[in-house]
């Protein structure tokens, strides 16, 4: 894992104490709400429904298991003993008290987390594959360019007041397992398809994609960019953003407008231009400086020659390989998910005993190391096979050990309306009892892969755009409403949801969810799952059992 | 009847006008009548209370205050997915007034 250097930990330590000191003023009534309100949110601290939020950065989902072991005891010590994992790769709390708020950024700064740019029209938090350094289909670790990414746009001057927020993800995979098109920037590490032989690395970036009220899959703007340009072309793209991206409407303010509306030749001809401009300056940092970077995520000391086979014999624990466990690139490894989401709970919450019980394993099971996913789980990213079942019991034993990943009851759900201010209705509850409601008649276990996302408003934080079955909660004449929404997909077949037609009430939604799931297990042919019995029958076999 | 709504300064936790002060329980509310802007700027230069702003609401027969709109009524309670965090962690109906 990367580690601060100096000038890392001077930069924190310094926000920290400015910080305080605005807060100061604040609590004494010397900065008014309207002065204080864009210092408290360039530090992630929000004011939401029922108190203050604070969202913290982890960095490409990447944790220590000191750095959750400290999100654990913020928890305890100054929320109400438990934390909400985003569809950012983050952590909020939702019960912080103004005057807390500085001692908990100190506490942060202490293992090197802050909460600096999770908010505000600025780059926000770096997200990547949360199977980096682990998966067997990389073509490099994307964390490496991940973090440089991070510390190139960690408080840059010029991109400190863009036209809106600005989310980047960074993947190497064939496989898209952080919805890379569906940002701002999505880059893909890759092998030069232009080379001869092995092909050096580069990078081809997807630029324009975002859910919220206007859905966009990033277009393709550059198929490589040699690594050593990687900085100066990211530059290029923000720099062409934010010189025409739209200030006067927040709501057209969004790259993927610009990209639209110029269309992806003009954008990438304007891009290639400045481009060919910052290649003159010289801005990309010194090579030595990623080499740097790269030597913190080199490979853990990974065992030979362990043994492959997993004894299944307990079928609770084989259930839970088969589902929760993916390949790794290191024979006798696996990368384990650490559903947080039991039947019934609140998607990507968990307690403050959870969250030291996942450091203590992150730190006995999986070289000190865990990651937080943008389905708000949690992975241990180098398990030894041999030790899987052991892991798995104690998983089990903390009500950690569901084997529901990427099932129907794996729901992506926002806090909704039972937390925050931009929500028009409540996503949670809806999520309870659609899992329930499966786990119950047991058809979930015959639905197979089947990803279901729950926004609460058209912000989409939920990415209700991109599941197979989406929910789109909206306020209609002040009661909850919630769209139906079918085909969606954020991996390599990156698609959006349409919306099936009339919304439902809170209980009519989860009827027509199990409609829609029955009317795919009726019309399945063999290995489909539910996106490709859509794709293939399309929309209006669901409506008719919907609405007919 | 119009009540004043906002976050205290200090917790961020729901806070209502009663005619004197803020109050955490939204049945203290006090109806502000046409005098919400006066006693909003008036608070707001106080520095107590972040952003308050008047809502619509009604009194029930039983004499409780319940705003108008359901964000309101999720705020006056605590959440709904967590009723032991809610005001009313005992009252196992708590919800059922909220939705």
């Amino acid at each position: 894992m990367y580690r601060y250097d100096t000038y890392d930990q001077a930069m924190v330590d310094t926000r920290v104490a400015e910080f305080r000191d605005q807060t100061r003023r604040r609590l004494e009534g010397k900065l008014s709400e309207d002065q204080f309100k864009p210092l408290r949110l360039m530090n992630g601290l929000y004011l939401q429904l029922h108190a203050y939020m604070l969202r913290v950065a982890v960095p490409y989902g990447t944790l220590s298991s000191a750095q959750m072991h400290a999100l654990a005891d913020i928890a305890d010590k100054y929320d109400r003993g438990y934390g909400h994992f985003t569809t950012r790769q983050n952590i909020q709390y939702n019960w912080i008290k103004l005057e807390d708020a500085p001692d908990i950024l100190a506490d942060l700064a202490k293992v090197e987390m802050h909460a600096i740019q999770t908010s505000g029209n600025c780059i926000r938090n770096i997200s990547s594959d949360h199977y980096a350094g682990a998966a067997a289909d990389e073509a490099t670790d994307p964390r490496p360019y991940a973090e440089l990414l991070r510390q190139w746009s960690s408080f840059h001057p010029e991109f400190s007041a863009l036209p809106r927020k600005f989310k980047i993800a960074v993947i190497a995979s064939e496989t898209d397992r952080a919805a890379m098109r569906l940002h701002d920037i999505g880059i893909r590490l890759v092998r030069n398809p232009d080379a001869n032989g092995a092909g050096e690395l580069g990078a081809a970036f997807y630029v324009g994609g975002g859910m919220g009220r206007t859905p966009m899959i990033a277009p393709l703007i550059r198929d490589f960019v040699p690594l050593e340009q990687l900085i100066t072309y990211s530059e290029a793209c923000l720099r062409v953003y934010n010189r025409h991206g739209r200030r006067d409407n927040k709501y057209k303010a969004r790259i993927k407008i610009l990209v639209h509306e110029l269309g992806e030749d003009e954008y990438r001809r304007q891009v290639e231009e400045e481009f060919a401009h910052l290649l003159t300056l010289g801005i990309e940092p010194p090579f030595a400086e990623l080499e740097r970077i790269r030597t913190y995520f080199a490979d853990p000391a990974f065992t030979p020659g362990l043994p492959e086979s997993i004894d299944r014999s307990d079928p609770d624990f084989a259930l839970w390989v088969d589902r929760n466990c993916h390949t790794h690139k290191q024979p006798g490894y696996v990368a384990a998910t650490i559903s947080l989401k039991p039947v019934g709970g609140i998607p990507g919450d968990a307690t403050a005993a959870q969250m030291h019980l996942m450091a203590e394993l992150a730190r006995d099971y999986s070289f000190d190391e865990c990651r937080v996913t943008h389905a708000q789980n949690i992975v241990l990213p180098h398990v030894e096979q041999q030790r899987l079942y052991e892991l798995w019991q104690k998983l089990e034993a903390a009500g950690l050990g569901t084997a529901n990943l990427d099932q129907v009851g794996d729901i992506i759900a926002c806090p909704g309306l039972d937390y925050c201010s931009l929500a028009n209705a409540r996503s949670i509850p809806v999520a309870q009892k659609i899992s329930e409601r499966f786990a119950a008649s047991g058809k979930g276990d015959a639905l197979g892969e089947l990803k279901l996302k729950i926004s609460g408003c058209i912000n989409a934080c939920g990415h209700h755009h991109a599941g197979h079955i989406g929910i789109l909660g909206v306020d209609k004449k002040g009661l909850e409403n919630y769209q139906l929404l079918l085909g969606g997909s954020e991996g390599a077949d990156t698609s959006l949801g349409k919306i099936t037609g009339p919304g439902f009430d809170e209980d009519g939604i989860v009827d027509a969810v199990e409609k829609a799931a029955d009317v795919y297990l009726a019309q399945r042919s063999e290995g489909e799952r539910f996106l490709d019995t859509y794709r293939r029958i399309g929309m209006e076999p669901f409506k008719e059992a919907l609405y007919g | 009847m119009k009540i004043l709504t906002g976050n205290d300064l200090k917790t961020g936790a729901v806070t209502w006008w009663d005619g004197t002060g803020w109050s955490l329980h939204v049945e203290q509310a006090a109806d502000v009548g046409e005098d919400g802007e006066l006693i909003i700027a008036r608070e707001e230069a106080a520095r107590r209370v972040n952003v308050p702003y008047a809502i619509a609401a009604e009194r029930g027969p039983d004499g409780r205050v319940r705003p108008a709109h359901i964000k309101d009524r999720i705020r006056a309670l605590g959440p709904t997915v967590r009723p032991d965090l809610t005001l009313r962690p005992a009252d196992p109906t708590a919800g059922n007034w909220v939705i």
